[in-house]
């Protein structure tokens, strides 16, 4: 049913980790995307991996939910790295056969570009594992919240986020719901051609969008009725305050990156 | 002080699409403290009505007074709704947090509370609704009742001064049912809270103070609950019920036994039917 | 013979997963043709899973349902054929409405079932009738109705298949007391005029009682009892304790019976009081014609 399917990748736990401030997070796995893509190829990739792993291990996430972050990308990842392995023509040829030319250019190009994409994932896994739908959105609102000034609208943006979250259990729900009303009077999902299998999914559509609208209007009052006006003036009852171990954090990212550029510039 | 607490004055309300009014020349007031139902059919306009209380709607005509606050007053508005808080029917669409403690502080956030203040009145309105230990819960997770009170909760918060429910438990089991209503009728006793509860269940009304009953747009009766159920045959005309042991007396009374048209109460029909058989 | 039998039925939600739960813990139930049963239960004992297992929208985990006999697994490829004859109407049914008029909508199940043109629109005039909906509201947008109405149009909607037996789920939720006793009426003559097998599933006793010949009750996700519906008003009692409410009337006679006045009978409607205590009285001689 689809009632399983999990919601967010959230897996609670009370690692350091977790514990981090979202704001500090969210930056921290911003620096290491950059540093994932930031120079020598060979001392970035390096960089990256010892940084994933530490944070990996002292996340205590399973590693079995690492390896199931990845299975997804897993399709894309195998044709990248067979174009490059095909199209790339530098250094010596390895193997040929008619037209199909592999050279060692090619085959470590593919090969970076597998671990680069494979550490990129694991390492942002990593922050939505270890933080929640809500405290990142809270870390996007505050952190973006400069922007107010060139009049970005942050503060609705934050809001729809959290209203999406809030309504993404309720309208799965009411999908299954519809799905099996309509069964009940005799629809037939499975069976047919294209067409036919997306003409089938009219009589689920409609209700659920038509739902949708109604909580929407629903909603609307109900926020009216408890004061709601926008961004201005607001408080929040949760602050985030950075402690000590947020800023040593960022402070270890800082010294990765430090390293990095060093290396970078001897080399 | 007068002890008035809301006021209309010819009252008079018509959507923009329709030329029919929804409400014509409704004149009520309702004291502080006091624990009023509304009833009628749907569609008689007593939602409408609901609404003019906080300024969601403004009336086309006559006047709606808040706690001596014309709701036509813009500068007041926010007072006007921190005064009068809103529950409705169905409890997925009012909850706007993904955690319940999140959604109690919103009205709070909203009205630019210092945070720490807001802990401290989200925690005593979530205790006072008896939802304290799921506050870190996500909705979702929560029973129709448990929904319902943590959106009460959200408006305590706010410490209004009435709250007015809009069918709130027109969708929930029996169970549920008794929770809200439980919660409700502790909110009015202890806190002194104003209470108008629109529902559709005679044995909810039997138990207020007051029952107003609304047929098309108008006020049909205002008095105690005895004297509005004694009305059986105007309440049927309207689509509306009277509790079973009220329609039993009212039914042996057409065999002229002469028996007391004013029971509402188990205790009293009990009473009654011991009278009568001994 | 029974039209609708189960066997040992249970099931299980997400087997094998931390959130495994038995919502139906081996039910052995058997349902006469023609009977209007009611279905109560509080909310989380089963009995909507229950319900969705008689026309095969779930599959037991274990155990067996048949319809007229006949094993409804058998054949997966016929499960089809199962909805068509045991219909079942959802609660807040108005929400799955879709097509741009009422003729349209109530035609659906029809239509899915392949009827001939001139079948279907027999049929979609018949129940419309049925439900009380007016020749010139068939071709309306449902979107135009009152909440009443929509329900209705839904309703109209599964029985235009004309199953054999017609589930119900919480048909009046939400509905003002006029609109309650419309629909609840409009069945009642469907069942009579028909003959179709009613399943009501219901949290108002009062509806139920008024109703209903028979009576299952589902308690944490097992069958507690089913019976006529006086023999499970008298147990009373252990009903309430389920977190169920048994009507008003029969709590007011159950309380005269605890306080020495036994009428011999079991009071659960407001008519059958009425009649009860005028019989009592005149045979008093309390009370003349």
């Amino acid at each position: 049913m689809i009632k399983d399917i999990t919601i967010g990748q959230y897996f609670p736990g009370n690692s350091i980790i977790h514990r981090l401030d979202p704001r500090f997070k969210l930056v921290i796995a911003l620096a290491y995307i950059v540093m994932l893509f930031a120079g020598n190829v060979f001392v970035s990739i390096i960089t990256g991996a010892v940084f994933c792993i530490v944070s990996f291990a002292l996340s205590r996430i399973p590693f079995k939910l690492m390896a199931k972050s990845l299975k997804p990308i897993l399709p894309i990842l195998l044709f990248t790295s067979i174009l490059n392995l095909i199209f790339i023509d530098t250094g010596k040829t390895v193997f040929k056969l008619w037209i199909l030319k592999i050279t060692s250019g090619g085959i470590e190009t593919s090969v970076m570009m597998i671990i680069r994409i494979t550490l990129l994932i694991t390492g942002t896994s990593l922050l939505t594992y270890t933080t929640s739908p809500i405290a990142l959105t809270d870390a996007i609102e505050r952190l973006l919240s400069p922007l107010k000034k060139i009049k970005v609208p942050v503060h609705e943006l934050a809001m729809m986020m959290t209203i999406a979250l809030r309504f993404i259990p309720t309208l799965i729900e009411e999908t299954d719901k519809i799905i099996s009303a309509q069964k009940a009077r005799g629809a037939d999902m499975e069976n047919g051609n294209l067409v036919q299998k997306a003409k089938a999914m009219i009589p689920i559509l409609i209700p659920l969008f038509i739902s949708a609208v109604r909580r929407a209007e629903e909603l609307a009052t109900a926020m009216e009725c408890r004061c709601y006006r926008g961004g201005e003036g607001r408080t929040r009852m949760r602050q985030l305050k950075a402690s000590a171990h947020d800023f040593v954090a960022a402070g270890v990212t800082m010294i990765f990156f430090a390293a990095l550029i060093a290396v970078n510039i001897i080399i | 002080m007068d002890n008035t607490f809301a006021r209309c004055e010819d009252l008079v309300f018509s959507y923009d699409d329709e030329s029919r009014d929804v409400l014509c020349d409704v004149s009520l007031s309702f004291k502080r403290g006091e624990f009023t139902a509304v009833l009628g059919h749907n569609g008689c306009g007593k939602s409408t009505f609901a609404k003019h209380l906080n300024a969601i709607l403004l009336p086309c005509g006559g006047s709606v007074y808040v706690d001596g606050i014309d709701t036509k007053d813009e500068e007041r508005l926010y007072d006007i709704r921190q005064r009068v808080g809103m529950v409705f029917q169905n409890p997925d669409n009012q909850i706007v947090a993904t955690i319940v403690e999140e959604d109690v502080a919103f009205a709070l956030e909203n009205l630019g509370v210092p945070p720490e203040e807001i802990r401290e009145r989200v925690d005593e309105a979530l205790k006072s609704v008896g939802m304290y230990k799921y506050r870190m819960h996500s909705p979702h997770q929560l029973s129709g009742g448990q929904k319902q009170r943590v959106a009460i909760a959200g408006i305590i918060a706010m410490r209004p001064e009435c709250i007015v429910l809009d069918e709130p438990t027109a969708m929930l089991d029996p169970i549920g049912r008794r929770e809200v209503l439980k919660t409700v009728k502790r909110l009015n006793r202890e806190y002194g809270i104003t209470i108008i509860l629109i529902t559709h269940y005679m044995e909810e009304a039997a138990m207020c103070g007051r029952v107003i009953v609304m047929d098309k747009g108008k006020v049909l009766l205002d008095d105690v609950p005895k004297e509005v159920f004694s009305k059986v045959e105007l309440l049927k005309s309207v689509g509306l019920d009277v509790p079973q042991v009220t329609e039993l007396v009212y039914e042996l009374n057409k065999y002229g036994l002469g028996l007391d048209q004013h029971i509402i109460t188990e205790e009293e029909c009990t009473e009654a039917l011991i009278k009568l058989l001994s | 013979m029974a039209v609708l039998k189960t066997e040992n039925l249970s099931y299980v939600y997400s087997p094998g997963s931390p959130f495994e739960k038995t919502a139906v813990d081996n039910v052995n139930i058997e349902i006469e043709k023609g009977e209007f049963v009611g279905i109560i239960g509080h909310t989380g004992s089963g009995k909507s899973t229950l319900i969705q297992h008689f026309n095969g929208l779930l599959k037991p985990t274990s155990g067996k349902i048949y319809l007229n006999g006949k094993d409804i697994w058998e054949d997966k490829t016929q499960i089809r054929q199962v909805r068509f004859k045991v219909g079942l109407v959802f609660q807040y049914p108005e929400y799955q409405i879709f097509e741009e008029t009422v003729y349209k909508d109530i035609a659906f199940g029809p239509k899915n079932m392949g009827l001939s043109k001139e079948e279907t629109d027999r049929r979609v005039r018949a129940t419309a009738e049925a439900v009380g909906l007016s020749e010139g509201e068939l071709f309306k947008s449902p979107f135009e109705l009152s909440g009443g109405q929509k329900r209705r149009v839904a309703i109209a909607g599964v029985m235009a298949m004309e199953p054999e037996v017609l589930i119900l789920d919480e048909p009046t939720a939400g509905l003002d007391p006029k609109g309650r006793d419309l629909i609840l009426e409009q069945i009642k003559k469907y069942h009579r005029t028909f003959g179709t097998t009613i399943l009501l599933v219901s949290h108002s006793m009062e509806d139920v009682a008024r109703y209903a010949s028979k009576i299952l009750v589902m308690n944490e996700s097992k069958l507690f009892c089913y019976d006529e519906t006086a023999k499970v008003f008298e147990r009373a009692e252990e009903i309430s304790q389920m977190g169920l409410s048994v009507p008003q009337i029969t709590r007011v006679f159950n309380e005269l019976k605890s306080r020495g006045i036994d009428l011999g009978e079991e009071v659960y409607t407001v008519k059958f009081a009425k009649e009860l205590l005028v019989d009592i009285l005149k045979k008093r001689g309390k009370l003349h014609d």
